[in-house]
């Protein structure tokens, strides 16, 4: 048996196929999830997949908040649903509540697309378990608005908890307070980061490494092993 | 409230004497009287509109059609064309059932209007022509021009073009893999802003612009239609520009890519279903261009109702509704029995889509606003019939002298010393400079099947996931050796392409063009456009590479100065297993560099002529199609065997441009031996075509050296990878260090 993970298409989506694909790749079934509708299908896990939700022209991620399949998801992250955020679906998880901060512009002002660095700080999170805490991995980064900010208190209380999920490494690409790539709930099933592990699942593509992939394997061990 | 009686073909038949504003709109006085000629009377309003668009240059292609006929005269047998140009885009069959459409157009003029929107709405009309012949876009690449790096104008221009392409393209999810930045005072004016796609479809998915089947619906679905780019095509895009008129924005478009992605989406599922009998995007001259060529194509007439047409500003007037070239816009013909279906996907996508129209088995195309009825024409004289000019052309005077200014006469450095301080001043110079502060602000990585994406020879995209299918595209094109010579620099910038694209590994199949030039009005320029796509056609049959489509931009200058003849060619290629890609970076300390093809004393035109001496004359390079041919095939076999680990086209900066480069993207350095027969700093800095660099592992040398051989392909092995300087033995070394710093600083310091 396999695990079955969602993943949302909202309107402005655009790496829906390359989570699935991921997903694939790690071994557990992807299910498409449709944003009109407020059904999960059951499934084990959801992803919210990068791109720009309304083309993001109200502010990242806060229009896709209000979708039906958001009305569920958020019931169902609060009594232990696995969800992982990647970028625009970090921003979305943010807007939503189910994960603290908010993300800003980048200080530079550009779009940026880089091989960035990242330290897992948390390996015990439901998507992390896969890595060790320290370990140093490279994905893509690809955002405009990817500066990560959270009052003083926030940022005590996640850098106090251990909440920090994951930090940028040698170059922090848009001026995130603490260098922060990431974050995790409390709970540690709704987890939200800025780069793109999917992009980084299969050897030749994208930067050629698979540093990415221990994601969605983590996900899939827990499961089934639950 | 109406302003003024409805011109009706009622009206217009009624009062032959009133005058039509043909002028303001573009048309020449000739012009004006073929259509009056073509109608029996005078055009209403709405039909003067059409006409005007569609006969402007930019769709009419007047100036050029004699002239581009050769691609279709003169192109070589391949069994890879499925539909060649006249369509949206042209199709290639890739193998595996696969076949692959790509383009490339020019947005030139409005960018430097409005450098974001300019810039984006280009990305967005090239994308929409890949998805109106039915393929899912994979890939976008932009080869760019701008005035001289550190004119303050060119501060204004490239950061807006290149947020507006990212902003558009990013948002679209395509990954961006290719292009080039090319600084030159020539552009100063006129940015060139060329942006190509390419897209995937099975064989059976074909789609076409075409309207048949009487009963058939007409169905506008996309963004509402606005006041904005009323006249685009004809007013910005085929007029040089003049101070002494009014601005020009009103005419440039505004683009939403949220829209255009929803409109991908919602087509390809469309498509899926099987629910369109034909399909036109709405760009260059709107309404008009997509009725009209939709009629035209098929076999029957069409009645369009205006007023159903979704407006965003209630006031316009039908002849703007027909001239609006607002973006994100798509007509369909489809069956009555599907409509609901096709409205239904709309609705999904929350798209808005509207029946405006039926085809008819007349031969009119009719238009009726109000009930009344505005437009009455063949279609066929608004799409094809438009005037066709032979302009004439003449060798400009100054060519000879030009030609005789003999690059080879320059003083060339005389010390090791003075070649390595040359080789720094080259590989910093704002052309040879590394872009990446620029290509940083595209995604490359979307759609997860990104192998190879600049600075790579060429962009490189996995199409079947299963097998490991995959297709290279690159982009050339060097103003500089077309203005010496515009046949062979055409030559040479399809050349490079193609050996850019054999570079990586992948075969070269196709190719298509965006032909950048001055007014056609002087002859000095009509010369230089004959002569480029003379050599671009002659080129194309030799190398069995068919020209599926593209684009002409004319009118490029600003006042007297006419922008560098400039054709940027885009080659299409395909690799059987992307895992046998060649990149451009060192891989492996110890392995053999060698040199394929000749190194002769060539400097007209060079990048090092252009940086040391600020000096533009002699020839460019020989081109010798037949060494290229042969170049990419032993470079292909190479990959495909695994006899090769990295390789790199030799062109413009030379060698030691291509070995830089390689070594700063490996992190490896390489030793350098200056061959016998050549001296160091021919060796260097010469930009002689068909040539390569290649990293061959020592335990492959053998069977490399004898393929080469047995083919008849001069390989010279002149140095090894390894340490971490860049060094030319007895001459200079550099740190990896002080060349890093050289190279990628220049674009940030310009322009960040």
């Amino acid at each position: 048996m396999t695990a079955r993970i969602g993943v949302v298409t909202f309107p402005g989506s655009l790496d829906d196929r390359d989570t699935q694909r991921a997903i694939r790749v790690a071994g557990a079934e992807p299910v498409a999830l449709w944003h009109k509708d407020k059904d999960l299908k059951q499934v084990d896990a959801v992803v919210l997949c990068g791109g720009f939700s309304y083309g993001d022209y109200l502010r990242a991620g806060a229009i896709a908040r209000f979708s039906p399949v958001m009305d569920t998801l958020i019931d169902q992250a609060k009594t232990g649903l696995p969800v992982l955020g990647i970028c625009n679906g970090f921003q979305i998880l943010t807007e939503a509540h189910l994960l603290p901060g908010g993300m800003l512009g980048n200080d530079h002002l550009h779009f940026i697309c880089r091989d960035q660095k990242l330290r897992v700080e948390n390996a015990d999170t439901a998507w992390t378990s896969d890595y060790t805490a320290g370990q140093e991995i490279s994905i893509p980064l690809k955002n405009m608005d990817g500066r990560y900010v959270a009052d003083r208190r926030t940022l005590d209380e996640l850098e106090a908890e251990g909440r920090v999920a994951f930090r940028y490494v040698d170059v922090n690409p848009n001026g995130s307070l603490n260098d922060i790539a990431g974050v995790t709930n409390a709970a540690g099933n709704v987890v939200g980061l800025m780069p793109h592990p999917e992009h980084a699942v299969e050897p030749l593509i994208g930067t050629g490494r698979t540093d990415g992939l221990p994601f969605f394997t983590s996900i899939l061990k827990k499961l089934v092993n639950a | 409230m109406s302003r003024t009686p409805l011109d009706t073909v009622e009206h217009a038949t009624a009062t032959p004497d009133v005058e039509l504003p043909w002028a303001e709109l573009g048309l020449k006085k000739d012009e004006y009287e073929r259509v009056v000629e073509i109608l029996g009377r005078r055009p209403t309003g709405a039909e003067l509109a059409m006409y005007s668009v569609m006969w402007s240059e930019h769709c009419s292609y007047k100036s050029s059609k004699v002239h581009l006929r050769q691609f279709g005269e003169k192109a070589p047998e391949s069994d890879a064309l499925l539909v060649g140009i006249g369509e949206n885009a042209g199709v290639v069959d890739v193998g595996q059932g696969y076949a692959v459409t790509f383009k490339v157009e020019s947005h030139n003029h409005p960018s430097y209007v409005e450098p974001y929107q300019g810039a984006a709405t280009g990305v967005g009309g090239i994308v929409r022509d890949i998805i109106a012949m039915g393929a899912r876009p994979v890939a976008v690449v932009d080869p760019l021009r701008f005035g001289a790096a550190d004119h303050p104008d060119t501060k204004r221009v490239l950061p807006g073009v290149v947020a507006g392409i990212g902003g558009y393209g990013n948002c679209l999810g395509l990954p961006n893999i290719g292009g080039e930045v090319v600084f030159d005072a020539c552009y100063q004016g006129n940015p060139l802003v060329n942006a190509g796609a390419i897209g995937v479809m099975r064989h059976e998915d074909i789609h076409l612009a075409k309207a048949s089947g009487a009963g058939n619906k007409v169905i506008l679905y996309g963004a509402r239609t606005g006041g904005d780019g009323i006249g685009g095509a004809s007013i910005l895009a085929s007029e040089t520009f003049d101070d002494a008129k009014p601005s020009k924005r009103p005419a440039v478009q505004v683009g939403d890519p949220f829209q255009e992605k929803l409109l991908i989406e919602c087509t390809l599922e469309a498509f899926a279903e099987k629910l369109v009998v034909g399909i036109q995007d709405l760009g260059a001259a709107g309404l008009s261009c997509a009725t009209s060529e939709l009629a035209s194509n098929g076999s029957g007439g069409m009645r369009v109702t205006l007023d159903d047409v979704p407006l965003r500003d209630s006031t316009l007037s039908p002849e703007e509704i027909l001239m609006s070239e607002s973006q994100e816009r798509m007509c369909a013909v489809v069956e009555p029995g599907k409509v609901d279906r096709f409205l239904e996907i709309c609705d999904k996508w929350d798209v808005i889509a509207t029946v405006i129209g039926e085809v008819t088995d007349g031969d009119r195309l009719e238009i009726f606003w109000h009930g009344e009825k505005i437009v009455d024409v063949d279609p066929r004289t608004v799409a094809h019939d438009g005037p066709v000019y032979e302009r004439p052309y003449a060798r400009p005077d100054w060519q000879d002298a030009l030609q005789a200014d003999d690059a080879g006469k320059l003083p060339r450095p005389a010390s090791g010393e003075e070649l390595k301080d040359q080789v720094l001043k080259l590989v910093s110079s704002p052309n040879q400079a590394s872009k990446q502060w620029i290509t940083q602000q595209y995604d490359h990585f979307v759609q997860g099947n990104t192998v190879l994406a600049q600075p790579e020879d060429s962009g490189m995209i996995r199409i079947d996931e299963e097998t490991g299918l995959g297709v290279a595209i690159a982009t050339d094109g060097n103003g500089r050796y077309a203005k010496l010579d515009p046949y062979h620099g055409a030559q040479l910038a399809l050349a490079e392409a193609y050996r850019n694209v054999a570079t990586t590994g992948a075969k070269p199949l196709a190719v298509s063009d965006c032909l950048n030039f001055g007014s056609p009005e002087d002859p000095a320029v009509m010369w230089q456009f004959a002569e480029a796509v003379r050599g671009l056609a002659d080129g194309c049959r030799q190398l069995g590479t068919p020209v599926t489509g593209g684009n002409v931009s004319l009118y490029n200058q600003t006042g007297e100065a006419a922008i560098h003849p400039t054709p940027v060619v885009a080659v299409l290629g395909v690799i059987d297993d992307v895992a046998r890609r060649t990149p451009v970076a060192f891989q492996e300390e110890g392995q053999l560099l060698y040199l394929l093809g000749d190194t002769r004393e060539e400097f007209g035109g060079s990048a090092w002529s252009q940086v040391i001496h600020d000096h533009l004359g002699g020839l460019p390079p020989q081109v010798d199609l037949e060494r290229e041919k042969l170049l990419a095939e032993i470079l292909i076999s190479a990959s495909r065997d695994g006899m090769i680990d990295s390789a790199h086209d030799l062109s413009d900066g030379g060698l030691v441009q291509a070995v830089v480069e390689s070594a700063l993207l490996g992190g490896k350095g390489a030793r350098l031996i200056v061959p016998d027969g050549l001296d160091a700093f021919t060796f260097l800095f010469s930009e002689s075509a068909g040539r390569a660099i290649v990293a061959v592992p020592r335990s492959e040398e053998l069977r490399f050296t004898d393929m080469c051989g047995a083919r008849g392909l001069p390989a010279t092995r002149v140095g090894v990878v390894d340490g971490d300087t860049v060094e030319v033995q007895g001459e200079f070394a550099l740190t990896l260090t002080e060349l890093r710093e050289a190279h990628e600083n220049t674009i940030p310091s310009l322009l960040a």
